[in-house]
């Protein structure tokens, strides 16, 4: 049985995880802004086979509140060995364009909160010798496009923060994932006209839980995101900033 | 605005914008367009379009809130589907006490269908289990309704086809089960006068009964199929379920056809395994053989299929169902997939609700077009002259002047419709002229 910390419990991709740690009998605590839509989603998670769902209110953009919460989470379950990082916000991109405070604000919700959190776990799993950290950042981090640079360079941000603290802590038998998916049929992505390559959360959630299983370092999802991304990725700067992504 | 198909006839779908809820605790879009709540769409008509409107998708309240183990009580989020109540409840020996031909329909669909199943005869329909359910308004009420609290609104909400607001919260009474199995047996017929003999006997102890009638069979055959009875039963310990498939495309002309069509029929009356004297079924094949594949309903090809399920009253069954029968093989527009079932005499609960005393016909037809509506105004007519209804869940044309026969009580319950609510089928059979 795994003891789950989930922070951003209540946006789809983290909750259709939580049914498939609950189907395996895993014990949760839940974090995130709305205490009626989080005890209705510990209620479910119990009767789907959760050992035990917890709930804590929080904003994840109080960056000096995650020291207790720690503390919290590993009472209330008995210890701590993983933690599933899903709280974000989709940047409105010409508003945090034009606006250096907003910019800032989306970079402390999308890319400081995660980076304070994996440090604080990363010492205590480091400390207890084991653990596991999956962090949800995005495609949109591999390249920085006119259309969500700032989403994009703050996901970019938590990849590169994460790919470090994978190197230091994998001797100390500590696995840190990081989770890039692509489209996702969300409420977050409501307003998205939907295409083929849009994923469900349900499917997100099972390659999530697999990764985790298995210590995989770097989870593309769904698998076919990583070769649209190498190819990406490889454009000469030349032509890409003529592009209209 | 979408183009998809969005009922489960796969008939042209309307412009209409749908807008998902995440929770049960989010509020009505704010639009000036109306409203009309979205399950799985399974619905085979235009009972869940809503033309120029706004479809409430449900599928985001799609959470457990509360089982009894002992009292067999659970209480779901409306999105839920009964499939996903199955996979809870069955391992501990609980069952929806009403089931419908697909387990892929929302806890609040069955609801506003007040759907039925093959125990009809002994259990009644959806909304005799239902102990309560939360209803919010467009004007920001959430109402708890039950059987004693806000009676009336909770009798024109069971069948009400969710116009009367949206369901987010129910509450029912599953039945015990000793575990997946069904056994029970399965038999040929020679015509409608053994059917409803089979019928008569077969009720007092089985609790599912249901026919399979061959529709091209004319003449002396008319009325012939295959009568199918269970009970849920001990068997082997397996939590192994079946594996499905799906149809993966939309062929170009429907797969039905007058040719494919008595040759399909006369191989399935005539296979050995339609007799069997002691069958052990899995619960998924017994009652859902069609859920096997995913999307067959693409089998019609694309112009997609009605469906026509009418109730006719005991008395003159025999006679309005062996006309209808005769009528449909005659045409040669029918099709494999039809159903023949006794209702009980249990007075539904729902204002609205469909099944009544009687017998249930329900068979789809490929849309061919003219010819196609043209005998489904024939069938109408005479459902119509024997005093029996159509259910709106399967139906994308019946009149008006029909609709208001089948459903004398129909002003009385719009007075229940929420005034933000509303579909292409209720704004087709109440706002149109009757001519």
């Amino acid at each position: 049985m795994r003891r789950i910390l989930i922070m951003g419990a209540t946006s789809a991709i983290a909750e259709a995880t939580a049914r498939e740690f609950a189907a395996l009998g895993d014990a949760l605590f839940l974090v995130g802004r709305n205490p009626d839509r989080l005890t209705a989603i510990a209620d479910d998670l119990r009767l789907r086979g959760a050992a035990q769902a917890e709930t804590w209110v929080m904003d994840a953009r109080e960056l000096n509140a995650y020291p207790a919460l720690l503390d919290e989470a590993t009472q209330r379950l008995g210890g701590l060995d993983t933690a599933l990082i899903a709280h974000g916000t989709l940047t409105d991109q010409i508003a945090a364009q034009a606006s250096s405070e907003m910019m800032l604000a989306e970079f402390q919700t999308n890319a400081l909160s995660h980076m304070v959190l994996c440090t604080e776990l990363g010492n205590r799993f480091e400390a207890q010798g084991h653990g596991c950290i999956a962090v949800i950042s995005s495609v949109a981090g591999d390249r920085g496009r006119q259309s969500n640079y700032v989403y994009g360079s703050a996901k970019a941000a938590v990849t590169a923060f994460t790919s470090g603290l994978r190197q230091r802590l994998h001797p100390k038998g500590v696995h840190v994932l990081t989770i890039k998916p692509g489209f996702v049929d969300t409420p977050m992505t409501a307003a998205f006209k939907k295409g083929p390559l849009w994923a469900t959360p349900a499917t997100v959630a099972k390659a999530i839980v697999k990764a985790v299983q298995r210590g995989k370092p770097v989870l593309y999802t769904p698998w076919f995101w990583w070769p649209i991304m190498q190819i990406i990725k490889n454009v000469p700067e030349a032509i890409f900033r003529k592009l209209k992504l | 605005m979408s183009r998809q198909a969005f009922s489960w006839g796969r008939l042209p779908a309307p412009e209409q914008r749908l807008i998902k809820l995440a929770s049960r605790f989010d509020a009505l879009p704010t639009t000036t367009e109306s409203l009309l709540p979205y399950g799985l769409g399974r619905s085979y008509g235009d009972s869940c379009l809503n033309s120029g409107g706004v479809l409430v998708g449900t599928r985001g309240l799609d959470r457990y809130i509360a089982f009894d183990r002992d009292s067999g009580v659970i209480e779901v989020e409306a999105g839920v589907s009964l499939g996903e109540i199955i996979e809870l409840t069955l391992p501990q020996g609980w069952f929806p006490a009403a089931l419908p031909g697909t387990r892929f329909v929302t806890v609040g669909g069955a609801i506003a269908n007040d759907v039925h199943g093959k125990n009809h005869h002994r259990a009644g329909s959806f909304g005799h289990h239902l102990l309560g359910f939360e209803l919010l308004r467009s004007d920001g009420q959430a109402l708890h309704c039950s059987p004693t609290a806000n009676a009336e609104l909770f009798a024109a909400t069971i069948g009400g086809l969710g116009l009367t607001g949206l369901i987010r919260r129910a509450s029912l009474q599953l039945q015990r089960v000793p575990g997946p199995w069904i056994s029970g047996s399965s038999e040929r017929f020679g015509s409608l006068a053994e059917f409803f003999a089979l019928s008569a006997e077969a009720e007092t102890a089985s609790a599912y009964t249901v026919a399979w009638i061959d529709s091209s069979a004319t003449g002396a055959n008319t009325g012939r199929g295959i009568f199918i009875r269970g009970n849920h039963a001990e068997g082997p310990n397996s939590t192994a379920t079946p594996k499905g498939i799906r149809l993966p495309i939309t062929p170009p002309q429907s797969l039905i056809n007058p040719l494919t069509l008595a040759a399909f029929n006369a191989l399935y009356y005539w296979r050995p395994a339609a007799v069997a004297r002691d069958a052990l079924w899995h619960w998924q094949p017994f009652f859902h053989p069609l859920d096997a594949v995913q999307e067959w309903n693409r089998i019609y090809g694309p112009r997609g299929f009605y469906q026509y399920q009418c109730v006719v009253p005991m008395q003159d069954a025999e006679t309005v169902i062996g006309e209808m029968l005769q009528r449909i093989a005659e045409s040669r527009l029918g099709s494999f997939l039809v159903v023949l079932k006794t209702f009980g005499s249990m007075a539904a609960r729902g204002m609205m609700s469909f099944p009544r005393p009687g017998a249930t016909l329900a068979i789809d037809f490929p849309n061919r077009g003219a010819p196609t509506l043209a005998l489904l105004d024939a069938l109408d007519a005479l459902t119509m002259a024997a005093d029996g209804a159509v259910y709106p869940a399967k139906d994308a044309r019946m009149s008006p002047t029909a609709f208001r026969q089948y459903f004398p009580q129909w002003q009385a319950f719009a007075r229940h419709v929420d005034p933000r609510f509303s579909s292409s089928f209720w704004r087709r059979v109440t706002e149109t002229e009757v001519t």
